[in-house]
């Protein structure tokens, strides 16, 4: 069972979460009119076999989402830290 | 010329204790080739296979980081079918379960094809208007299906869970007869030494470790064996599509995820169908040593760890009890996991990409395994006469760039929800 730590309830079982996507994706600027760019950041994707950051939202906890990182080879837990947080980094 | 299989030569070995000669040669990877296959499964085998077979195209080698039989294709749950809905998928499935039909006369190899027809079960009216659609676009393009009202289903299969509280009630179904189960490890098999026998090398223990570039022209690979010249190169490699595109600088709408399958202990004959549960992503049906193997819906992250999460187990196992509640005591005798290369719309990609002579088949989601032939006869095809073959044409590389989106189920641009 993958375990998730989350910054406010500690590590929880990742059922309790819901699962979201490659964070490392940056959106670009609104209005921007290059389509290559917004087909690039909604299609592509880097899918590497290692460290991933992804969006999980602890629906049955705090209901905040966090950022995650992960190694995708062997599941291992890298950190995590609120996602908000990222934002404002 | 390789030995045939027929009675003759079974009963002949049987009698004289000679022993069976190599399946395929232990191919050693020489300086160049005509064509390189990357990536040993029954896709690339059946591309080799075609390439020899259809286009005269012999001068190839498919290079497997690992043995034959290793991957997916050793790995799913054996479905054929052909009940599709779009055109391009309609005719691609269609042709798959033709070459199915006759695959163990083509091949010389008997890869057990069975076709003891698949059910999909319909749990509403609404979901029953649905399969009625369905069934009707497969009679208007040749393909069999037959709609099947709830009695019918209780005469066919009496052990279904038909009671009035049930949770998701039976309202019907709809069965396409011709489609079935095959053995998979005989078609990886199989395929291998069809191709072998036209003079494809196989080469085993293998693995890719870059390309060989000229410009936007793709020449060749190098691998853990040295580097090897090639006019074209294929890629088809499944789970691991992105990290052999990364090679050739390629990034590809292609996320790896994890589908888990189970089997039973083995039990008498019981379950004589392939039946899907229209409630849940959930199918079941019985292999012919007995056990009941079935398997449902990807693990909902990313990863490429081949090791499935316990809480999808118990998903599987509840949808395996709520549709027979009969063999909630059987014990599950084997689980395991395979890579699923999920795209944004569910749909794979065979064709050229935007490096010259380099040619991918990616991306195949959940059903790989049944296309096995039609993909080999396509990507033969579209290597051959640098040029997509007419049924795959949708399923091009940029269809997100043009806004051609293929989505044969409209669940959005997720790859973890497809």
């Amino acid at each position: 069972m993958l375990r998730i730590p989350c910054p406010h309830c500690g590590e929880r079982d990742f059922t309790e979460f819901r699962y979201a996507g490659d964070a490392s994706k940056v959106r670009p600027a609104h209005g921007t009119d290059d389509l290559q760019a917004w087909h690039d950041h909604v299609y592509l994707f880097d899918n590497p076999k290692g460290p991933h950051r992804e969006y999980w939202q602890h629906v049955l906890g705090c209901r905040q989402w966090l950022v995650l990182e992960r190694d995708t080879a062997t599941n291992t837990v890298i950190g995590s830290r609120l996602a908000r947080d990222r934002v404002r980094a | 010329m390789a030995e045939r299989y027929s009675a003759l030569a079974l009963a002949r070995h049987a009698l004289t204790g000679a022993p069976w000669e190599r399946a395929w040669r232990a191919a050693q990877p020489r300086p160049s080739y005509d064509v390189i296959v990357i990536g040993g499964g029954g896709h690339g085998l059946a591309t080799a296979y075609y390439l020899a077979k259809n286009h005269g195209i012999t001068n190839v080698a498919v290079i497997e980081k690992s043995y034959i039989g290793s991957g997916n294709v050793g790995r799913n749950t054996t479905l054929i079918r052909s009940n599709y809905q779009m055109p391009g998928n309609t005719e691609l499935f269609e042709h798959s379960l033709k070459l199915w039909e006759g695959l163990s006369h083509e091949l010389n190899y008997n890869v057990m094809v069975s076709q003891r027809g698949q059910i999909v079960l319909g749990h509403s009216p609404s979901q029953m208007d649905v399969l009625a659609r369905k069934g009707n676009t497969m009679l208007l393009n040749g393909i069999d299906s037959e709609l099947l009202d709830r009695g019918d289903l209780m005469k066919l299969l009496p052990y279904l869970d038909y009671s009035p509280n049930c949770r998701f009630p039976i309202y019907g179904g709809i069965i396409q007869r011709r489609a079935g189960t095959v053995r998979h490890d005989a078609v990886a098999w199989g395929y291998a030494r069809g191709a072998d026998q036209l003079g494809v090398d196989i080469i085993e223990n293998c693995e890719v470790t870059g390309f060989v570039r000229d410009g936007d022209r793709v020449v060749g690979v190098e691998t853990t064996r040295g580097r090897i010249h090639a006019e074209r190169t294929a890629i088809s490699v499944a789970g691991h599509s992105s990290t052999v595109a990364k090679l050739a600088g390629l990034r590809l709408p292609v996320e790896a995820h994890l589908l888990q399958a189970f089997v039973t202990e083995p039990i008498k004959p019981f379950v004589d169908h392939v039946i899907s549960f229209g409630a849940e992503l959930f199918y079941i049906s019985q292999s012919d040593k007995g056990g009941l193997v079935f398997g449902g819906h990807i693990d909902g992250f990313n990863t490429y760890t081949q090791r499935g999460q316990l809480p999808k187990i118990q998903t599987v196992a509840e949808c395996a009890v709520a549709l027979i509640p009969s063999i909630s005591r059987l014990r599950l005798l084997r689980h395991w996991a395979g890579l699923q290369d999920m795209t944004p719309d569910g749909s794979p990609f065979i064709g050229r990409t935007p490096l010259r002579n380099l040619y991918l088949n990616a991306g195949w989601c959940y059903q790989g395994f049944k296309a096995t032939p039609a993909t080999g006869w396509c990507l033969a095809h579209t290597i051959a006469h640098d040029d997509e073959h007419p049924y795959v044409r949708h399923l091009s590389l940029d269809r997100f760039e043009r806004g051609k989106i293929y989505d044969e189920y409209g669940l959005g641009q997720w790859t973890y929800r497809q």
